[in-house]
């Protein structure tokens, strides 16, 4: 039987993974490469590596954490931050990414996806989409929550998976770093109509958190959060023995 | 020295480095003279199957690969790999394969309940139908990591293990003596798939 999915996500920045709170307040907390071979043999699923560096220098060194992250676990790895064009998608992809997400990029480009569905395949291509609530609709917006693109989140993500997107991850931004659990009502308005698999993203604070995603949205096939994990306020093992108690598939 | 042939199809990298990690020496390579000098063949892949084995026929590997597997060479393929293993294709249209294990390879969703989401993506448990020596070392029910949307049918002489999905048992693994396939990726399925890939390097 297919599980569901748990994935960590690391956001880098300078070789460093970081977590915000509602996508400001950075602070930092330890060696990428260390913390990924933890989730690896603490029982992640799949990881997500999200570049948050801007400069030159930032984007080699997430290369070279990259590189090293990717010859010591063997679990999917999916990379996303400042993914533009298909050159982006090269740079990381050699770095032993299995799959590229792609967010601002997608919005500035509507032709990328698609583009890089064909070089690369369906499966290699994430659509990550930051959704929020503007008057009482679900909207899409771009460059790290910052910009309202006025996009309804139901359309992109469709218009999305129709061009090639092999999975779609939906952030909220409502819930972000709340800790008070997944936007659930997002979720199940944005995936009504969509037939790829789904990662939640945004809002997770306990263990109850993603027994409520899981039981009351059918289309989430996977689960991502981040401080949850770094601060070891939730232990994955643990977290996948309540999922299966309360019936949910799970990898153990 | 283990061939993982590199005829321009999907990312190797951590192929590659999976392997390494099991201790084996590889090769990375599209030449034929280094795939004749291997003590065993991978053949990875992603993407579609018709591209795939044009790019295979372009490079001139289709009957390197065939002889070395006749020669009794130990022989591995992932995933579209895999596919490319068996007689024909039907995914856009109609191919032909390699043919070393019987079978065809069909669309998933037609046989899939309404509602099941394709590709069938993510970590699946193998049911073994068969002992085969890929899975010494790995007990009924692991998890692998699957990512495909077309599966092998009509293969039941060779197939070892499947996975349940959408009420249908999609192929996990075939083989024909020394010639073996997985469906899923055991270079991305932890520590289970590091043990499939040290199996099939200790297979003389």
């Amino acid at each position: 039987m297919l599980t569901r999915r748990i994935i960590p996500c690391l956001d880098v920045r300078d070789g460093k993974v970081v977590k915000g709170k509602n996508f400001t307040g950075i602070r930092e907390v330890e060696s990428p490469v260390a913390l990924a071979r933890r989730y690896d043999l603490g029982g992640a699923d799949e990881l997500v590596f999200y570049d948050i560096t801007a400069s030159a220098e930032g984007r080699a060194l997430f290369a070279d954490t990259l590189r090293e992250v990717a010859s010591s676990i063997f679990i999917p790895l999916t990379v996303g931050g400042g993914i533009n064009s298909l050159e982006d998608f090269d740079r990381v992809l050699k770095c032993g990414a299995d799959k590229v997400s792609v967010n601002t990029g997608a919005i500035a480009d509507k032709t990328l996806i698609g583009r890089a569905a064909k070089r690369y395949g369906d499966q290699c291509v994430v659509l990550s989409a930051d959704v929020k609530r503007v008057n009482g609709k679900f909207v899409v917006f771009s460059h790290g929550g910052r910009v309202n693109t006025g996009i309804s989140a139901a359309e992109w993500a469709y218009r999305g998976q129709e061009e090639g997107a092999g999975e779609l991850v939906l952030n909220s931004i409502d819930t972000d770093g709340v800790k008070r659990g997944f936007d659930c009502e997002m979720l199940r308005e944005v995936c009504a109509k969509l037939t790829i698999p789904v990662v939640a993203s945004g809002g997770a604070g306990s263990v109850s958190d993603f027994v409520e995603l899981f039981k009351t949205v059918p289309q989430a096939d996977a689960g991502l959060a981040a401080s949850v994990f770094h601060f070891g306020e939730i232990d994955i093992t643990d977290l996948k023995l309540t999922l299966r108690a309360a019936g949910v598939p799970v990898r153990l | 020295m283990i061939a993982v042939v590199d005829y321009g199809v999907g990312n190797l990298f951590s192929l590659a480095a999976s392997l390494k990690y099991t201790g084996a020496e590889i090769k990375v390579t599209a030449s034929a003279v280094a795939i004749r000098d291997s003590s065993a063949v991978i053949l990875p892949g992603v993407g579609a199957f018709g591209d795939a084995y044009s790019k295979l026929e372009e490079r001139g590997l289709v009957q390197v690969l065939l002889s070395q597997a006749r020669s009794g060479k130990p022989m591995l393929g992932i995933c579209l790999g895999m596919q490319l293993l068996f007689d024909r294709s039907f995914e856009y249209g109609e191919h032909r394969g390699l043919g070393l294990i019987r079978g065809d390879v069909c669309p998933v969703a037609p046989d899939l309940e309404p509602g099941a989401k394709v590709p069938h993506m993510g970590w699946n448990s193998l049911k073994f139908v068969r002992p085969s020596p890929l899975f010494k070392y790995v007990p009924q029910g692991a998890f692998v990591y699957f990512v495909h949307s077309y599966h092998a049918k009509n293969c039941a002489e060779g197939l070892t293990s499947v996975a349940e999905y959408g009420g249908a048992e999609l192929a996990a693994s075939a083989e024909n003596g020394n010639v073996f396939g997985t469906q899923f990726h055991p270079e991305k399925s932890g520590a289970v798939g590091l043990d499939i890939l040290r199996a099939f390097v200790g297979i003389k």
